[in-house]
């Protein structure tokens, strides 16, 4: 067994896996403080209680996504030394910097402060309980934005120098502020308002469908969450549109095999649906819109897009013999998925907010039944978004610096890497279904009541 | 002084730092099973921790990174060396951090059972597990001339790493043992937890000089002074500790057992210094701060913000033990 490639899949496999979760905690803490301010700051007393109610039930499901989220990053910190160690070497100098900076800032903050908020509600005043939902959620967001420094800094290398055998950092600040950062940040921010919001409609639609005592609370979440996932929805696209034109500069080898693009052309054409042919390094057919990509990136129908094969050329020539092109099938799939889940997300986002706008939702009951079995939409396009972004960058993992296949631990095993392997996967499938099962379980049995007529006007 | 230096204290702070504070989280978590049958006591007990475990786990991840940010090579070398014990380790976190969550949301006594055992598993590899691999740091591992470890699983156990191992079990028994006597009311488990509590202390302290005998035998730690009364004034706070534990558990043998876990961990890591990972192969081969370091540039960085973030981490961290700082009763897990 190659202990390389068995790394190689638990990575991924964890990573996918602690992926699930951190998206939709970013979004569901902030979801959580924007309620519990709602609820600290109404004046009307028949919705004060509710709205507690409603921050506990969020803030529930919150938590059992959040304790799968911290215990499979661990993992995550472990496994750099221990599958990948040569990496650690290489790139300790810099690569180890936001991760400590992230444990200082960003892990105390969120985890000291969600015990005061989950123990704490007769304990503290309720502006200051609600001032730690705050705190969580800075705390969320701040590790998001240093381990996607890190990551960045793996996707478009800056403020180093390699020296000593290693690579050593010369600027922290450009390492900070790697324009990489700001279109992964965004992305990721807005991936997770867009994966709670979609949560947040799929269970309101759910009781309001089926539980009658909840019916008018669920209203309002609905009619917020839609906005809400709108908000997000909208800023994926935005950040996502802006930081692929971006990568025309930073990863061009990225780019081209987002779009299956093995030759350049200009203007370059969209290629809608491809039959990719890997082995050739070509198309075997495909549906284009002429035009169209170099519309998209930038702005204008023209404009030449450097094609794969022209980019593994430029490479061989700087790094030597070998093969650059990432997974060109697996790209270029995986960002038109989740490009699509994107859409459908929109287009609920839009139905919701406008029906519960109008006060016409009762009239779409098939609406309402449909939602939570959307559920999925957004953990789909959150991995099939993950996978452009890491499996783009391989060969490499640090783009140019070191490849994949130099960085493994040179101690481990196969077998070694098998059984660990096989025992998180099975572990973590253990652990999904507790968690859903328990999360589905306080879905059903936890009821809101809301006076209606108070309701309308609230 | 400089910044390898500085890191090389700071590592011996979060160390210092994680084994006092998840100390007494595993010891309540290891305890917890043999207080009470019930559920409801289970709870209690349990809770005492659940708002802080969270936070206090952070100074081990925190000392994981700062390993990674100051010592590279350490870190590289450290974590792929005890590869399959810290899968171990890992799956026993990774129960436990879930159990916490999980436990309470079903009232079905079986399910409970079932956390229950995940967090007694998740305390109780994890601190036998440190133990292990603190002692073999110490006592030297095949790392050849590229820093790369040349054994396999079965290297990392020896008579004395296993020592280390109970060592560092009964010791974390007993600092939980001393913690939930601050931390319930009942009077009837506070009895209880103190029976177990003098039981794992006085093993804790038997086990405890048979490891100083081995770390003399095995080690050089000892032939440092330093290193030397610190391990001796561990045994003495220990004692010291047990001794008020046994007549009138509170404040003060807490106090005196939290000094000796801190000694001992600044014993080691003064017995270490300037090394982090000692080989047996050659001398020239152990990982020091030196050839192990990262760049003075990054150092110097990490040094500002640790210095400017250490103390706020602290000062809120203090304040939820503060807010928390009443007796646990039945009412409070009653509403939860």
């Amino acid at each position: 067994m190659d202990a390389l490639l068995l790394s190689r899949w638990q990575f991924a496999i964890t990573t996918i896996y602690h992926f699930l979760f951190v998206p939709l905690t970013l979004g569901l803490t902030i979801w959580v403080a924007l309620l519990e301010t709602c609820y600290v700051r109404t004046k009307r007393p028949h919705w004060k209680e509710p709205c507690r109610q409603l921050v506990k039930f969020f803030g529930t499901l919150f938590l059992i996504n959040f304790s799968l989220g911290v215990v499979t990053g661990i993992v995550q910190e472990f496994h750099f030394g221990m599958n990948w160690s040569e990496y650690s070497r290489f790139m300790g100098d810099i690569f180890g910097a936001p991760l400590a900076l992230e444990a200082l800032t960003a892990f105390f903050l969120e985890s000291t402060f969600l015990g005061i908020w989950m123990f704490g509600w007769d304990k503290l005043s309720p502006k200051v309980h609600c001032l730690c939902a705050w705190l969580i959620a800075i705390g969320s967001n701040l590790s998001a934005f240093w381990i996607l420094v890190a990551n960045s800094f793996m996707q478009h290398p800056v403020g180093y120098v390699v020296q000593n055998g290693r690579a050593e950092m010369n600027d922290f600040l450009a390492l900070v502020t790697n324009p990489y950062v700001v279109g992964e940040y965004s992305h990721a921010l807005f991936s997770g308002i867009t994966s709670a919001g979609l949560l947040v409609l799929a269970v309101s639609a759910w009781k309001y469908v089926h539980d009658e005592k909840s019916r008018n609370a669920f209203r309002h979440t609905l009619k917020a969450g839609a906005i809400y996932l709108a908000i997000g929805v909208l800023g994926v696209m935005g950040s996502g549109h802006m930081h692929t034109q971006y990568l025309a500069e930073a990863n061009p080898m990225k780019l081209a095999s987002m779009e299956a693009l093995w030759e350049d052309a200009d203007p370059a054409p969209f290629a809608v649906m491809a039959v990719i042919d890997q082995n050739n390094h070509k198309n075997a057919c495909e549906i284009k819109i002429p035009a169209l990509f170099s519309l998209m990136l930038y702005n204008k129908p023209e404009g030449e897009v450097k094609g794969i094969n022209t980019i593994n050329a430029e490479m061989t020539a700087k790094y030597g013999n070998g093969d650059y092109r990432p997974d060109v099938l697996g790209m270029f799939w995986s960002f038109r998925i989740m490009v699509a889940c994107g859409g459908a997300m929109l287009l609920i986002a839009f139905a919701v907010a406008a029906l519960s706008h109008l006060n016409r939702l009762e009239q779409y009951p098939c609406l309402l039944k449909i939602l939570p079995l959307t559920l999925p939409l957004p953990f789909l396009a959150n991995t099939a978004g993950w996978f452009v972004a890491e499996g783009g960058r391989q060969p490499w993992i640090v783009v140019g610096l070191q490849k994949t296949a130099d960085a493994l631990s040179p101690n481990l095993t196969g077998l070694e890497v098998f059984l660990t392997m096989t025992g998180f996967t099975l572990l973590y499938l253990l652990l999904i279904i507790a968690a859903l099962y328990v999360a589905i379980r306080y879905i059903k049995k936890t009821s809101i009541p809301l006076e209606s007529h108070e309701g309308r006007d609230a | 002084m400089d910044y390898q230096v500085i890191w090389f204290i700071l590592i011996t702070v979060l160390f210092t730092g994680f084994f006092f504070l998840e100390g007494f989280d595993y010891g309540v978590g290891m305890l917890a099973p043999f207080v009470s049958k019930r559920e409801e006591d289970r709870s209690l007990i349990l809770r005492t921790i659940g708002p802080v475990w969270d936070g206090n786990e952070v100074w081990m991840i925190t000392a994981g990174g700062a390993l990674f940010a100051a010592f590279p090579h350490v870190y590289a070398t450290m974590f792929s060396t005890f590869y399959m014990a810290l899968f171990l380790m890992l799956v026993a976190l990774i129960l436990r951090g879930v159990a916490f969550e999980l436990r309470t949301k079903e009232k079905c006594p079986c399910w409970q059972k079932l956390w229950d055992a995940a967090i007694f598993i998740g305390s109780i590899v994890p601190a036998f597990l440190w133990g292990v691999a603190v002692t073999d740091l110490a006592a030297g591992l095949p790392i050849g001339e590229n820093m790369v470890y040349q054994g396999n699983f079965l290297n990392l156990l020896s008579p004395y790493s296993i020592c280390g191992g109970m060592v560092f079990v009964l010791v974390f028994a007993y600092h939980g043992a001393s913690f939930l006597q601050l931390r319930l009311a009942d009077k009837g488990l506070l009895y209880r937890i103190q029976d177990l509590g003098k039981c794992a202390g006085s093993l804790a302290a038997i086990a405890y000089v048979l490891y100083l005998i081995l770390t003399w035998q095995n080690t050089d730690l000892l032939a440092r002074p330093c290193a030397m009364g610190l391990f001796i004034a561990t045994a003495v706070f220990f004692l010291l500790s047990l001794f008020l534990f046994m007549k009138t558990p509170g404040k003060y043998s807490f106090v005196l057992g939290s000094l000796a876990i801190a000694s001992v961990t600044l014993g080691f890591f003064a017995g270490m210094f300037p090394r982090l990972m000692v080989s047996s192969l050659s001398p020239d081969w152990s990982l020091t701060i030196t050839n192990a370091s990262s760049t003075e540039y990054t150092l110097s960085i990490m040094t500002v913000a640790a210095f400017v973030l250490v103390p706020v981490v602290l000062v809120y961290q203090i304040w939820t033990y503060y807010i928390f700082r009443k007796r646990i009763t039945t009412s409070d897990v009653s509403h939860y």
